[in-house]
């Protein structure tokens, strides 16, 4: 913090290189932020990597990897993470699935997110005739069953990894909409921004300048959340056969092809399940401490 | 630095309330930290005790400590002892306490709007409070909550318990939490800055109630409050406070004629007088130049709209048909009380609301000009709020704050920006080495600089101060004043000033216009207005102004019949057109 001592003044773009390195170096020292950056590197490399980290592919279906009486392996022994009911090698179909949740996870989450704010600030921001419409839109979509609504989209496009990010990010931005323009529509309200209007400031100044960084909690808090929403609703899909396609593994259609056989191979469900609680939970980490760093506020408060 | 040789004077007052070497601490990043240390004082059954200070001074907390509703987590009693009657409330459970609270102690707060609940009738939240306390049945509660409304004074009792709070004023409201504090008939009422939200003569009426209900139900009362001028008004002893530290405590009358500690000199000394300002020199006004500002007819409306239809069916006449003008190095103020416009008319200026009629700027009407020439002559007039904690943005740092409008006018490159910017923080009293600073780690006043340097950012020839001292202490507001009539000495710049306080506006101004229900009433220079107030509304609004002088105690204020008529009206009746008639030279006065 002794960087801020010097006048900074009205550079906007040294100014913003300067915060940037403030940022991370103030969320490298938080503990559980490193926790959660540690995690979500670990899953990163791990899905790039991943052909040379396993042997096998993840849809090859391995004589040696079930029981004489074709039950598959557990954990252990030369399949590290144990064998699936087919018989492929579950540490190679977590790494490989690792690939569509992250994909999933990230970029139908950043679509939703985008979209959302955008709705939710214009609304909040121009209210009138322009905001009504908008908001209405968002309703309207909001009670729509948002499976069905995906199940028909998923319908009429050929369903692929890319097809089911957009689907979930068109049914997923509505939540964020809303939270957003409420927000939005308080912000407008104070007092600062009328002082921002009386200096001869424009709209887009306000928006960008002013209202968008008091958003970035609640953005970057629904958009840890929507990870882990997100890689379920893949994981939902997938169950109803609209979503990724077998035999490209997620971690979501992983558990539900082998949910009902539970009681006999627990690990087949619990792994990728901790796999996805572990990533969303090292996202919420970053979030929460990535939205304290951010707000001027809190400095100093470690 | 602790003066304490003032018994109580008058032996047959017992001590309802009893003080003792209380320390209050707040937890904090470097371990506790005491927030109010070694204070000790007694109450005197039927007593007003004043406890003043300025803010951080810890009074806050002491009313809260008594009441045991401390903040938790965080803050606690360390040491010291509070005693009601025999009772010693700081080892009571809590229990113990919530049956203390509202029987025996009870409060009142500084926001009448908050402290009421929006949903449930005033009636309900009588009678609950009357019926959390006395086994009594609904109906005797009723009855009882109708005798405490009226106790207070407020008429057609019956059909206000079926009332909300949000369709009562702000005085009504204070009173009914009065009432409600009073319906119990405590030991000792603890009001907290229970009138610095209203308006003067609305403050002047619920001073003088507690003064009348005091007389009649021996309650003791401590008062909260960082205005001299109440305190003089209605307290018999006061205790000083600074910093968590008893500076000085006595009765009334002695700590005001002779202070003995040098901060109550200076708090006193800070307190702006109505009166001071008459010897002061108006500052250089040249008469020969026209005026820089020139407001013609200037009208500003807000439609209401109601029914299935959403149409239009009220209308808001916030500001109907005002002029004056202003010249260079001038100051005007514009006062009234809440709700008359004064702060519409000042949006009106900043260009922050449509209005109809004509802002004529150094010769060129602001209104009809095309998009790009009023961005220019809007450099011309800045504003400065009331609020610094909340006309600035958080998340930037004071030197971007203030570069900000040089940036958006593009009157300077970047290099020019900061060197500007450090000559401005100078020349607010900051230094530059602070820019790189966010504005929460700022005090109020420092706050407030840097609104004025802001403001001061794109020279203007006019700057709106929107109450802008109002919420600073008296001894940072009479600095601020200071630096306002400095820099208008040193650039020539015109102040639209708008306040409530009659006093700070003696301070400040040339000349006055006083406004109500969007209309100017009265408008004349300084000495006119206060020497020789022709209207009867102003002449109230100056009589209402508590004196910080408890030798020249008003004994009753007039009391106003009813509330102020509102400026809501049904579309197609606008409200009458007031006509000044000049009494003296530049003396207009309605209805002359």
């Amino acid at each position: 913090m002794t960087d801020r001592t010097v006048p900074e003044a009205a550079t906007a773009a040294p100014v913003a290189v300067h915060r940037e390195r403030g940022v991370l170096a103030r969320l490298l020292r938080r503990p559980l932020a490193l926790l959660g950056l540690a995690i979500i590197l670990l899953t990163v490399l791990g899905a790039v990597f991943a052909p040379h980290l396993v042997a096998h592919s993840p849809d090859e279906q391995l004589f040696e990897g079930l029981t004489i009486e074709g039950a598959p392996l557990p954990p252990g022994g030369q399949f590290l993470l144990g064998t699936d009911l087919l018989g492929r090698d579950l540490l190679a179909r977590i790494l490989y699935g690792a690939r569509t949740s992250l994909i999933i996870g990230i970029l139908a989450n950043g679509v939703s997110l985008t979209i959302g704010t955008l709705v939710g600030v214009l609304a909040g921001f121009f209210r009138g005739f322009f905001g009504n419409v908008l908001m209405r839109f968002t309703d309207l979509m909001m009670a729509f069953p948002a499976l069905l609504l995906a199940i028909c989209l998923a319908a009429v496009f050929q369903p692929s990894l890319w097809i089911v990010a957009l689907v979930i990010a068109l049914v997923n931005w509505v939540q964020v909409a809303r939270v957003i323009y409420t927000e939005t529509s308080s912000l407008t309200a104070r007092e600062f921004i009328e002082a921002e209007r009386s200096i001869g400031a424009g709209s887009g100044r306000i928006l960008f300048r002013h209202i968008l960084p008091h958003l970035y909690s609640s953005i970057i808090v629904y958009g840890t959340l929507g990870i882990s929403t997100t890689v379920l609703l893949e994981a939902t899909l997938s169950y109803l056969g609209v979503g990724v396609q077998p035999p490209t593994p997620s971690w979501g259609n992983i558990i539900f092809e082998n949910q009902t056989y539970f009681q006999a191979a627990p690990w087949l469900v619990f792994l990728p399940g901790a796999a996805i609680l572990a990533l969303a939970l090292a996202f919420n980490l970053v979030g929460d401490a990535l939205r304290d760093v951010l707000d001027p506020t809190q400095r100093g408060r470690l | 630095m602790l003066t304490r040789d003032e018994p109580a004077r008058d032996p047959a007052r017992e001590p309802v309330l009893t003080i003792e070497g209380l320390t209050i601490v707040v937890g904090g990043e470097a371990g506790p930290r005491p927030v109010v240390s070694d204070l000790s004082f007694t109450l005197g059954r039927g007593e007003t005790l004043c406890i003043a200070g300025e803010s951080g001074s810890g009074k806050s907390m002491t009313a809260l400590a008594i009441m045991g509703l401390l903040p938790k987590p965080g803050a606690g009693i360390a040491a010291g002892s509070i005693r009601l009657g025999e009772t010693e409330l700081t080892t009571l459970g809590e229990g113990g306490l919530r049956r203390v609270r509202g029987d025996r102690i009870a409060m009142i707060f500084q926001e009448p709007m908050t402290s009421l609940n929006p949903v449930l009738t005033i009636g309900r939240q009588l009678t609950e409070a009357i019926r959390a306390h006395q086994p009594v049945g609904l109906a005797e509660a009723r009855r009882q909550a109708v005798a405490a409304l009226e106790a207070v004074r407020i008429s057609e009792a019956e059909r206000r318990l079926g009332q909300y709070p949000h369709e009562l004023s702000g005085g009504m409201r204070q009173r009914v939490m009065i009432a409600m504090a009073l319906a119990l008939k405590p030991d000792v009422l603890i009001a907290d800055e229970p009138t610095t939200a209203l308006d003067v003569t609305v403050q002047a009426q619920i001073l003088q109630l507690l003064r009348d209900l005091q007389a009649e139900l021996g309650t003791a009362i401590i008062l909260i409050t960082h205005d001299m001028g109440v305190v003089a008004e209605v307290a018999d002893r006061v205790v000083i406070l600074r910093h968590g530290r008893q500076v000085e405590e006595g009765a009334v009358g002695p700590i005001f004629a002779v202070p003995r500690e040098g901060y109550t000199r200076e708090l006193l000394a800070a307190v702006p007088r109505i009166g001071e300002g008459a010897g002061r020199v108006a500052s250089r006004m040249a008469a020969a130049t026209r005026p820089l500002v020139e407001v013609n007819d200037l009208t500003v409306g807000f439609d209401l709209k109601g029914g299935l239809l959403g149409r239009v069916q009220r209308r808001v006449h916030a500001v109907e048909g005002i002029s004056f003008d202003l010249r260079a190095g001038e100051t005007l103020s514009l006062v009234g009380e809440s709700g008359c416009g004064k702060s519409t008319t000042a949006k009106a200026l900043a260009g922050l609301v449509p209005y109809a009629g004509d802002i004529v700027l150094d010769g060129r009407n602001v209104g009809g000009l095309p998009r790009a020439q009023t961005k220019a002559v809007r450099r011309d007039i800045q504003m400065i709020f009331q609020d610094p904690f909340a006309s600035l943005d958080p998340r930037m740092t004071v030197g971007e704050l203030v570069a900000e409008p040089m940036a958006i006018h593009r009157t300077a490159t970047a290099v020019e920006r900061r060197e500007r910017v450090a000559a401005l923080f100078e020349r607010v009293g900051l230094s530059p080495g602070e820019a790189g600073r966010y504005p929460h780690e700022f005090s109020g006043g420092q706050r407030q600089r840097i609104c004025i340097a802001r403001a001061l950012a794109l020279r203007p020839k006019l700057i709106v101060a929107d109450e802008s001292v109002s919420a600073l202490d008296v001894s940072v507001q009479a600095r601020v004043l200071e630096l306002l009539r400095e820099l208008q000495a040193e650039f020539g710049i015109a102040y639209l000033f708008i306040s409530h306080d009659m006093a700070v506006v003696e301070n400040i101004s040339d000349r006055v216009a006083v406004m109500y229900l969007g209309q100017i009433v009265e408008t004349g220079t300084r000495d006119q207005i206060f020497a020789d107030p022709r209207h009867p509304y102003t002449r109230r609004l100056i009589e209402a102004v508590p004196v910080p002088d408890p030798a020249r105690r008003r004994d009753a204020f007039p009391r106003q019949a009813g509330e102020i008529p509102s400026p809501v009206r049904p579309i197609g009746q606008p409200p009458e057109r007031l006509t000044l008639g000049e009494v003296q030279p530049g003396h207009w006065v309605a209805g002359h």
